[in-house]
């Protein structure tokens, strides 16, 4: 077992709780940028597949994990980040200005669009946001000018400062575009949990009314949320609109919305790791998927590759194995596998179970 | 000057009169509670303060000036600080995340500076933390510092939320029943504590509270309720020989 003496306030403040922790953060981060050297071309591209997974799952994570409000719209505020970025570049703005602003526009437009349904909880908060989902959708076929309608467009070659970069010609190149944006991301994330506007998402989510009883106002808060939420959405929209090639209408729909929201679940809510391990599953699955089928077809003789919607059925088995079995996702069973081993011979099988609260103030209004 | 006065206040939801022409004035550095049978509109009272509720009638002034046109999460700006009857917590954090929340009035830096951590947000945060250390030391709570809420004991949550108050530094504390469900030692604690915020830190206490014991050791005044309405207001030896109040807890001690 590891105690850990804290010897003043950084302790607490500090990304890492202790060096050993940081050394093993060092050597992911060692991993993660020696990766394009250990990888083929195609792997690489599903690594980055990975990465942009990850940064919508961060966006989302803001919002559902850490401010407790549920959004199956996010799709939407991709679609906004995506189309902005590349409306931008053909009009002749270079990448680095055209790709935060795509961020900050789907971010404004996420504020916008969500102050009116700020009101609603839970349940009808979905149903709200799911309705965004949908109009997006028809929206984008609509305005044709601007979003090229059914046959959608054609993302052009990023530049950045002469540096050609294309998803196919210089893949590496690409994966370390996106995981600078990762890291960006993640540099704010964390120092937005660590102080005073984090501190408020987490009050929200855990009780409105005492949130407000401590000078927090809720609204404002909430719209904060969604508007940083939406904004990591649309960079992670517009790298996928890179990654993809070309984009249409279809690329944004609604399940988009709802495999993001499952994806966290999958992760495990409240934590920045279950969008990284919620993106590990969502963008590999169809790969393992692929790559079992052959070794079923290979092992009993019997092709399985004409199985249509194994990939919905499989994602589906693993949501609900999750929701029944381990609803804090990946990161909660990462997070009691870890505390087994450091309490080793001390962990309780009970340690981790919830207690039922039936005490609540009665809602007020 | 009085700190916190309530003048006629009348709040009723449809038919039930919750509270009725209620007219009292806490001033400051005093410990002022309100006692009553159950459905009195102690509570009710408090969320009035806090502006969760509007009254139909009357005025609530803070150090004389109305707070009736001010949103529920601008009361606590004035130095406002409440607990809640049954306990509202944040469970999913710890006890220190908690007391910070209770800083959030405090807080100086933009949200982009906080975003990018500059040494202005981590100045502020060094400054929290040492504000809120000094709760944790004044009420005890160092082996809990980084505990989740969602494992911890009642009495300690009720303390935790005595300390998320404190962590404010309010001018006037609410408490919405800070004894209920606490053992005898507990409560023994509560009381010393209750008589430290006032002295020590010169903090005003508005209490509701059930355990007349509590009430008695601490409060310089008093005031009963009851169905909504003022029954006696004095010391609290006044108030527990009062009639009207032996009446409201016992009966009139007629048959029939």
């Amino acid at each position: 077992m590891r105690f850990v003496f804290k010897t003043s306030y950084d302790a607490d403040i500090g990304l890492f709780k202790h060096k050993q922790q940081m050394a093993w953060y060092l050597l992911l981060f060692a991993i993660v940028i020696a990766l394009p050297f250990l990888l083929d071309e195609f792997f690489i591209g599903e690594a980055t597949n990975v990465l942009i997974w990850a940064i919508a799952g961060m966006g989302l994570m803001l919002l559902t994990g850490h401010t407790g409000q549920a959004s199956l719209g996010h799709a939407a505020f991709m679609a906004a980040g995506c189309y902005f970025n590349v409306i931008l570049l053909e009009r002749g703005v270079p990448f680095v200005l055209s790709l935060p602003l795509a961020g900050i526009t789907a971010g404004l437009i996420g504020v916008l669009i969500t102050l009116p349904v700020l009101r609603l909880h839970g349940v009808y908060l979905a149903i709200a946001t799911l309705a965004i989902s949908i109009l997006t959708e028809d929206f984008i076929v609509i305005a044709e000018p601007w979003t090229g309608g059914v046959t959608g467009l054609v993302a052009p070659p990023i530049s950045i400062f002469g540096l050609e970069i294309d998803r196919y010609g210089t893949p590496w190149l690409f994966y370390y575009l996106v995981l600078t944006v990762v890291f960006a991301i993640l540099f704010m994330y964390r120092n937005l949990l660590r102080t005073p506007t984090g501190r408020a998402f987490t009050a929200v989510r855990d009780s409105e009314i005492s949130a407000q009883a401590m000078g927090i106002n809720v609204t404002r808060t909430k719209a904060l949320s969604f508007g940083f939420s939406a904004g990591i959405a649309g960079l992670a929209g517009a790298l996928l609109g890179h990654f993809a090639g070309a984009f249409n209408h279809e690329t944004f729909n609604i399940f988009l919305s709802i495999q993001l929201l499952l994806m966290i679940v999958i992760g495990g809510l409240g934590s920045i790791h279950g969008a990284f391990f919620g993106a590990l599953v969502i963008a590999l699955l169809p790969q393992f998927i692929a790559i079992s089928r052959g070794w079923i077809t290979d092992l009993t003789g019997f092709s399985a590759t004409n199985i249509p919607g194994i990939e919905a059925g499989v994602f589906g088995l693993i949501v609900l194995l999750f929701i029944l079995f381990e609803p804090t996702g990946i990161y909660g069973l990462w997070f009691k596998i870890r505390t087994y081993f450091e309490m080793f011979p001390f962990y309780r099988k009970n340690m981790f179970k919830r207690q039922k609260t039936y005490l609540k103030t009665e809602r007020l209004k | 000057m009085s700190l916190l006065s309530l003048h006629n206040v009348t709040l009723s939801f449809g038919g039930l009169v919750a509270v009725n022409k209620v007219s009292f004035e806490v001033g400051e550095g005093e410990v002022f509670s309100l006692v009553g049978p159950n459905g009195a509109g102690k509570s009710t009272i408090f969320n009035l303060i806090s502006r969760f509720y509007t009254p139909n009638e009357g005025d609530i002034k803070f150090e004389g000036t109305s707070i009736l046109g001010m949103a529920p999460d601008k009361v606590p700006s004035l130095g406002v600080a409440r607990t809640f009857q049954n306990i509202e917590l944040f469970e999913q954090a710890t006890v220190l995340q908690n007391l910070l929340v209770g800083r959030h009035r405090h807080r100086n830096t933009s949200i982009l500076s906080q975003m990018l951590f500059t040494p202005a947000a981590h100045r502020q945060e060094l400054a929290h933390r040492a504000a809120v250390e000094e709760v944790i030391d004044f009420l005890d709570l160092q082996p809990y510092r980084d505990k989740y809420i969602a494992g911890l004991p009642y009495g300690v949550r009720k303390v935790v939320e005595l300390a998320r108050a404190l962590s404010t530094k309010p001018r006037i504390l609410l408490l919405d029943e800070p004894a209920s469900g606490l053992s005898i030692e507990e409560t023994q604690d509560m009381i010393f504590w209750i008589e430290d915020i006032k002295k020590q830190m010169g903090i005003t206490v508005l209490m509701v509270e059930h355990d007349m014991n509590l009430v008695a050791s601490v409060s310089d005044h008093v005031l009963a309720l009851a169905d909504g309405k003022e029954l006696a207001m004095g010391t609290p030896a006044q108030v527990q020989s009062h009639p009207a109040v032996i009446e409201a807890y016992l009966g009139t001690g007629e048959i029939g």
